[in-house]
This record gives structure tokens, sequence and C-alpha cells, in this order.
């Protein structure tokens, strides 16, 4: 017998795969989400997913969650008749990474029921159809919820977009500088130090430099710190400028002005200058050796944000791991991020911040959606967050809650009153990861050696790939 | 292979070399002669037969393909609206990679990789531990083909950690040995640590397939060449290397292929520092999952395809003009 030839294998594979493959995307807009599903369901299971792992990342949390958030909820629901099953998936990566694992998940239809999202990639899954407002997916019973009027607007804005409501926020936060008040002293630097421009952060770093084994500063850039050195680094600098990213009102990104050249040309004077170690913020695992380097008293200053704070260099071994510090609370001070120079912010200002905030999320795809909601209540209700604030006391979204705690912390009561008043937030836009991209991509060529201009120009070019050249402000 | 008394005379030579159908008992109906049919199965038992295998190349290779195919002509994207209304772009994807200098950068760095690790470093230093082994002792042989053998078999990942242990720059392995303090070598010279790295990882197959190949060469050849006066040099280069050369064919298409589709880059160097070891397979990784941009990973994938189909019809040509040697 004669088998088929070559081509005729190749016409029929690729008319079958033709058949097979039909187009991309159109089908999940279709698919409308049933509220009332399983309502009335005596076994429930749900699944609640988070970038935290018992004894690795964010371990408190994640202890809060196995213990409090879990137990408490099944016996809730087994005073009502109801069997829950409740599992944690945890994971401790990267935040690029677990945000990549959640995308795919809700891609192919999988996922946990409630998962933590950062805020700021709202935009994003919400355009790709991947999340929907709560109320297509639980109907009327998330606006009806009293915890609302706990929750400032700010805050709630961190979950909204396009004026709907897609989640139940978890809290927000503020960046600071901070620093190590024993290589302050050693330098001759004030303990209770405050710049008040970019020069006053430099010359600081001048007289930390003079110590032997101390980097003075690391302010985050390049690509492998991934958003910690857009929301870190990249755009508390920017907000110093005068100019936030992007302006609402015109509806266009920074691209090749004043202000990022100013931005970029700070980072050369840092990585170029040898005030910072260009070489950490190029390695993949930059980030983490940043932490290990500055619990050890070998950075002079870092900016990071309260997480930083709260779950890296927090006393307790058991929560913080190899990079816990003992004496923490003696050692390391903390400072507002200054303008580039005094009036020089967004708004006129002296200070900047920037702040985001995560949240817990609904899978549009959920079995049991009305149960999915009540856990997600449970979660953010006000004695479950008191119990969170035990485990690792950090800035709630309910403010109830903040009244009771945060006057235990004095860096966390200093962020809610100081730098939450005058911090900025990022866009919401789906573009936003991509630019944040570009961002980083321009300062990783800073650190490598290019000079401001031309990477700001690199900048401007991926930034009109991204949103097009009519959305681009130039200098 | 091919022998020219085949009774399938008036079959068209299968295309690759396939091994023609030996003469046998089973052939012997003038029906079956004529069509090639020597076993007898008939059409239909013969299509049940390769129907199985027929599906798993149409589900997991053809389909695979068309389906990148077909999605690097989409503005198709992991997030945002790109994932649920992709606009079609045409060749927009490929035009715009082949004017990426990140792109031209990322394939002149993997055609680097590919080169200094599997042509260059693997085929030779395989070759040459198999052609040290032929004289050398027993336990030295056996020693020394485990330890080559261990690199190859270990997991990916759990090498990958103990190479970063040794590369570290605060308390690595290497720095420690060689009293170096504060040499990042993976930001330093990250080429030459991931073309190393796969020299190490990958030499254990060519290794083991010279020892194979080596011992087919004659005894009785050497020994004339020795016996004539031949040098070492001259011994290989004469005697030992014409009759390996299709080995040597093989094997430097196999590695290639491997070492151009190779991942492992990522778990050193991430590609970094700032795209210094970005290779091809790395910065699919990074345009389409990392950055969302799933379309244009998608034909850089393809692109990546044809790269692999232009390398192994290459070689199949340069194995087709040696096959009369060989025989």
């Amino acid at each position: 017998m004669r088998l088929p030839s070559r081509a005729t294998l190749l016409v029929s594979g690729l008319a079958t795969s033709v058949v097979l493959s039909g187009c991309v995307g159109a089908k999940s807009a279709e698919d409308k989400s049933d509220p009332k599903a399983n309502a009335d369901a005596k076994d429930v299971t749900l699944v609640i997913s988070a970038n935290d792992v018992v004894g690795g990342k964010n371990a408190a949390e994640a202890s809060w969650i196995t213990e409090k958030v879990i137990p408490g909820f099944v016996k809730a629901q087994k005073d009502k008749g109801v069997t829950a099953k409740v599992t944690f998936n945890g994971s401790g990566v990267e935040d690029e990474q677990y945000k990549t694992k959640l995308e795919l998940n809700l891609k192919t239809g999988s996922g946990s029921d409630v998962f933590a999202a950062d805020g700021i990639w709202l935009g994003e899954l919400a355009s790709a159809g991947y999340v929907k407002p709560l109320k297509d997916v639980v109907g009327d019973k998330p606006a009806s919820w009293d915890g609302w009027s706990q929750i400032s607007k700010a805050v709630q804005q961190n979950l909204t977009f396009k004026d709907q409501l897609y989640g139940v926020p978890n809290g927000t936060d503020g960046r600071v500088l901070y620093f190590n008040k024993k290589l302050f002293a050693q330098a001759g630097l004030p303990e209770s130090w405050q710049p008040t421009s970019w020069d006053e952060i430099l010359q600081a770093g001048q007289a930390l430099k003079k110590l032997k084994g101390v980097t003075p500063i690391q302010i985050n850039a390049g690509v492998p710190m991934g958003e910690a050195t857009t929301a870190q680094g990249f755009l508390p600098l920017l907000a110093g400028t005068g100019k936030p990213l992007y302006d609402d009102g015109s509806g266009s990104w920074q691209g090749d002005t004043q202000g990022v050249k100013d931005v970029l040309g700070f980072y050369q004077k840092l990585y170029g200058g040898g005030l910072g170690d260009p070489r950490m913020q190029q390695d993949k695992a930059g980030r983490d050796q940043s932490f290990a380097e500055f619990s050890q008293g070998k950075i002079g200053i870092l900016a990071e944000g309260d997480y930083f704070w709260r779950s890296v260099i927090c006393p307790s071994k058991a929560d913080c791991a190899t990079t816990s510090m003992p004496d923490r609370d003696k050692v390391v001070g903390w400072a507002k991020i200054p303008a580039q120079k005094p009036k020089g912010g967004v708004n006129g200002q002296d200070f900047v911040s920037v702040s985001g905030g995560s949240g817990w999320m609904l899978n549009p795809k959920t079995k049991y959606p009305q149960q999915a909601w009540e856990l997600m209540e449970f979660m953010a209700s006000k004695e479950m967050q008191t119990e969170l604030s035990k485990a690792q006391i950090r800035i709630s979204a309910r403010g109830d809650v903040n009244n009771e705690t945060l006057k235990n912390d004095p860096l966390l009561s200093f962020i809610s009153s100081e730098v939450l008043p005058l911090t900025t937030y990022r866009p919401s836009d789906e573009k936003y990861n991509e630019v944040s991209l570009a961002i980083q991509q321009a300062t990783a060529d800073v650190v490598a050696g290019k000079s401001p201009d031309e990477a700001a120009k690199t900048y401007s070019t991926s930034l009109e790939k991204a949103v097009g050249a009519e959305h681009v402000a130039g200098s | 292979m091919a022998p020219s008394t085949s009774p399938a005379a008036d079959l068209a030579p299968a295309p690759g070399g396939a091994p023609a159908p030996a003469p046998g008992p089973v052939a012997t109906t003038p029906r079956a002669r004529r069509d090639g049919d020597v076993v007898g199965l008939g059409r239909a038992r013969a299509v049940a037969f390769v129907a199985p295998a027929l599906v798993l190349v149409g589900v997991f290779l053809v389909f695979p393909a068309a389906w990148t195919l077909y999605l690097g002509l989409l503005d198709y994207s992991l997030t945002g609206s790109g994932a649920q209304a992709p606009v079609f772009v045409g060749l927009g994807n490929y035009t715009s990679a082949l004017s990426d200098p990140a792109f031209a950068k990322s394939l002149y760095l993997t055609l680097l990789f590919v080169g200094g690790s599997a042509v260059l470093g693997q085929n030779v230093l395989g070759f040459s531990l198999a052609w040290y082994f032929r004289a050398a002792q027993r336990p030295v042989r056996a020693t020394l083909s485990v330890l080559v053998l261990l690199a190859w078999i270990l997991p990916g990942s759990v090498v990958a950690f103990l190479w970063q242990a040794l590369l570290d720059r605060r308390n690595g392995t290497l720095n420690a040995l060689i009293g170096t303090t504060d040499m990042a070598w993976a930001l330093d010279h990250p080429m030459a640590v991931i073309i190393v790295f796969n020299i190490w990882r990958g030499t254990a197959f060519s290794m083991l397939l010279y020892t194979a190949a080596l011992s087919t060469v004659p005894r009785s050849h050497l020994e004339v060449a020795r016996m004539a006066g031949a040098t070492r040099w001259q011994q290989l280069r004469d005697v030992v290397l014409p009759t390996v050369k299709r080995h040597i064919l093989t094997n430097t298409l196999l590695i290639t292929l491997w070492t151009f589709n190779d991942f492992s880059p990522y778990l050193l160097t991430g590609g970094g520092p700032n795209r210094e070891s970005e290779v091809l397979p790395v910065y699919i990784y990074k345009e389409a999952i990392i950055g969302g941009h799933l379309g244009y990973g998608s034909a850089i994938s393809l692109l990546l395809l044809l790269a692999n189909l232009v390398i192994a019809v290459v070689y199949v040509r340069l194995l087709r003009t040696r096959e009369p040697e060989a025989a």
C-alpha cells in the first residue's frame, strides 16, 4: 500500500488544528456567572491562595489564614449546618511569578476561589475578563456589607476599576527611606535624619561611603527587582520632580521628559558614583540580597515600603527568618522621601510617597459565589483583621482596627499619620504593567552604565510601543 | 542502508532514509510485491497500525506548530484587553521582532551559546574523554565517567542551586577556592558562565556517543596504521575520524538542537545582567510570560522553530552526502 504523502499529512494536520483552534479570547466574554449557583449547598469546597507560605514568605499571614481564618470560617458555617472544606494554597515566590501563575490559572478557568492580588494588577485582570465586579459574581450582597463604612475611599480605590469594586482591600502601605542608625552614628550623621532634597540624600551617602564594607544607599532599580523598582524607586523619585507618571486629565504618560531624565540622572549619581552597589540591582536575587545586607548592617539607606519593616526585618525569628533584626526598634530609623528640592514635589509638596494595597479578589468561575463572598467578608471582619494585626501589625484596610492597633507600632503610625496624607497612587490602567517594565529597563540601562538621556530615549520608544505615541508626553 | 535488491523498487525512496522492507518469505503474493505490502497487512490494518502514531504527531507536533503560527498573527496577550479580544496584526509581530535590537542581540548570544558550549565545548570535550578512556585504566575511567554522568542525570533545579552556591558573590565556593573576593561571576561573565555550565552539564551525552562510536573503529586498521609508522595524531586524523564522521555529525545535530532550545541559562543568570545572557528561549519567556505578549512570543517561537529546521536540514544534507563514503 502507499502511505499518504507528507504533503497530505501536513494539510490534514493543519486542517485539524484550525478546526480545533477556532479563535482565542472571545469565549470568556460570553459566559455569565450565576450568583445564585449552589447558594444552598450543604457541602462547600473553597480554596484560598496567596503569595504566603507557612515558615517562609509572609509567614505571619499564612499562619493567620490556616490557623484563624479557616477554622473560624468552618465553624461559622457548621453552625449554619453547612460542611465547609477550605484549603489554603500558598506560595512563596517573587510577586511577578505569583502574578504570572495567577493569570495563567485564571486564563485556563481554574484557580482558587478567593485569591490575594495587588490592586495594581486589577486593570489588566479586569480588561482580560479574568475577574468580574463583585456585584456580577455575587449579586447584591457585597453592596450591603457593613464593613465598607470602615474602609476609606482611597483604600477602596485600590480594588476599584472603572467605578466597580472587584474585591475587598486588605490594607494599604507607604514608602519611606530606612536607615541604619548605628552606621549613621559612625558616619557622623544625625539619628533623627530627614533629608529635604535629593542632594541631601547624596550627601549622607558620601558620608556613609567612608565606612568600610558598607553600601551607602540602595534605591531599587533594574529589571530583576520588578515592580519594587517602579514603586519603591522610580515613582517616588518622579513624584518628587513635580509631575506624576500618568496625567489623568490629558490621558498621557511621561515619556522623554525633564522629570524622567532627572530621576535617571539621580540613579546615575547613585550607581555610577559608587554610592550604591550596581551589581545588586542586576542580580536575579538582588532584592533578597538587599534585605539580607540591610539586616546585617551593611546598607546605610534603603528605600522600601512598610512591608520591609513588618515582614522582612521584624524582630521575630519565626516570622522573618534569616533577615530578622532582634534590635530593629533601636537600630532602624526612617525618613520621608524628599522631593527633588523643597516644594518641588507633586502639588508643590516637600515630601512624597507611593502607596498601593492588595486585597482579596473573587474568581468569577467559583462554584460557590455566595459562600466565597462570606469567606471574604469573614476575612475582612474586625475580629479577623484584629487577629491578623496580632500576628503581624500592618496598616489594615479597616479604620476601626487601625485605631486600636497602629499605636503599638511607631513606623506604621508614622506612615498612617505622616505619609498617607501626602502619598500618590499608581494609575490603575491596563497598560501600567508594560509601562512599569519599560521603567525598569530604563533604570537597568543607567545602572549598567548608559547615560540618562540615552536611557530616557529608549524608554520613550518602548512607551510609545506600549501605549501609542499619542499618549506619550515628551519634553 | 537501502539495499538495492529490495523488491519494493517501485516504491519511491522514503525520505530521511527510512529502512526499506527486507525481502522475506511473507512478501510472496504478486499484489503485495507490487504494492510493497510485504507484511501482508492490507491497507486498513496498516492504517490502523500507524494511526495512533499519526494522531500523536498531529496532536502534539502539528497542532501546536499551527497554533503557534496562528497566535503569532495576533496581538494576543496574557492580560488586558488583548487577552479578551485579540486583534489580527498579520506579520506585525514578525516585523517588530526582526527590527528589535534586543531580538538581534538575543540571536547573536544564542549562536555564541550554541557554538561555544555545544558545537565546540561538548563535542571536543566529549570526544577527548572518549578517546582518553580507550587507553585509560579501569578505575580512572570508571570514576571519570561516573562524575561526568552525574552532571547529566541530576535534576536541573538541583544543579542550578548547586551552581548558584558555587558562583555566589559573597560566600560562593569558587571565590573561596581561588581566593577572590566579591567576584560576581554570573554578573561579570554571564556568557562564560552559561557556556561553561552547559559544557559541564551536557558533555556526558557526547562522551557516551563517542565511546560507542570509537569502539566501531576496527583495531586492525589502527594496527596497520601504527605499523606504517603513523603518529597518534595521524591515526586519529586518517583512521579514526573518517570512520566516526557520521557519528560526529549526528551528535552535533542533536546537541545543537538541544542547546538552541535550552532554557537552563535562565536558572543561572535570569538572562541578566541587563540582557547580557538573554538567549532566545529566555527572551521568549520574558516577552511572552513576564511581559504578557503571547502573540509576539509565538511569532518568535516560530522563528526559533524555523531556525531549528534549517539546522536540521543542513545536517541531514551533510549526512546524506557522506553516505557513499560510509557504505
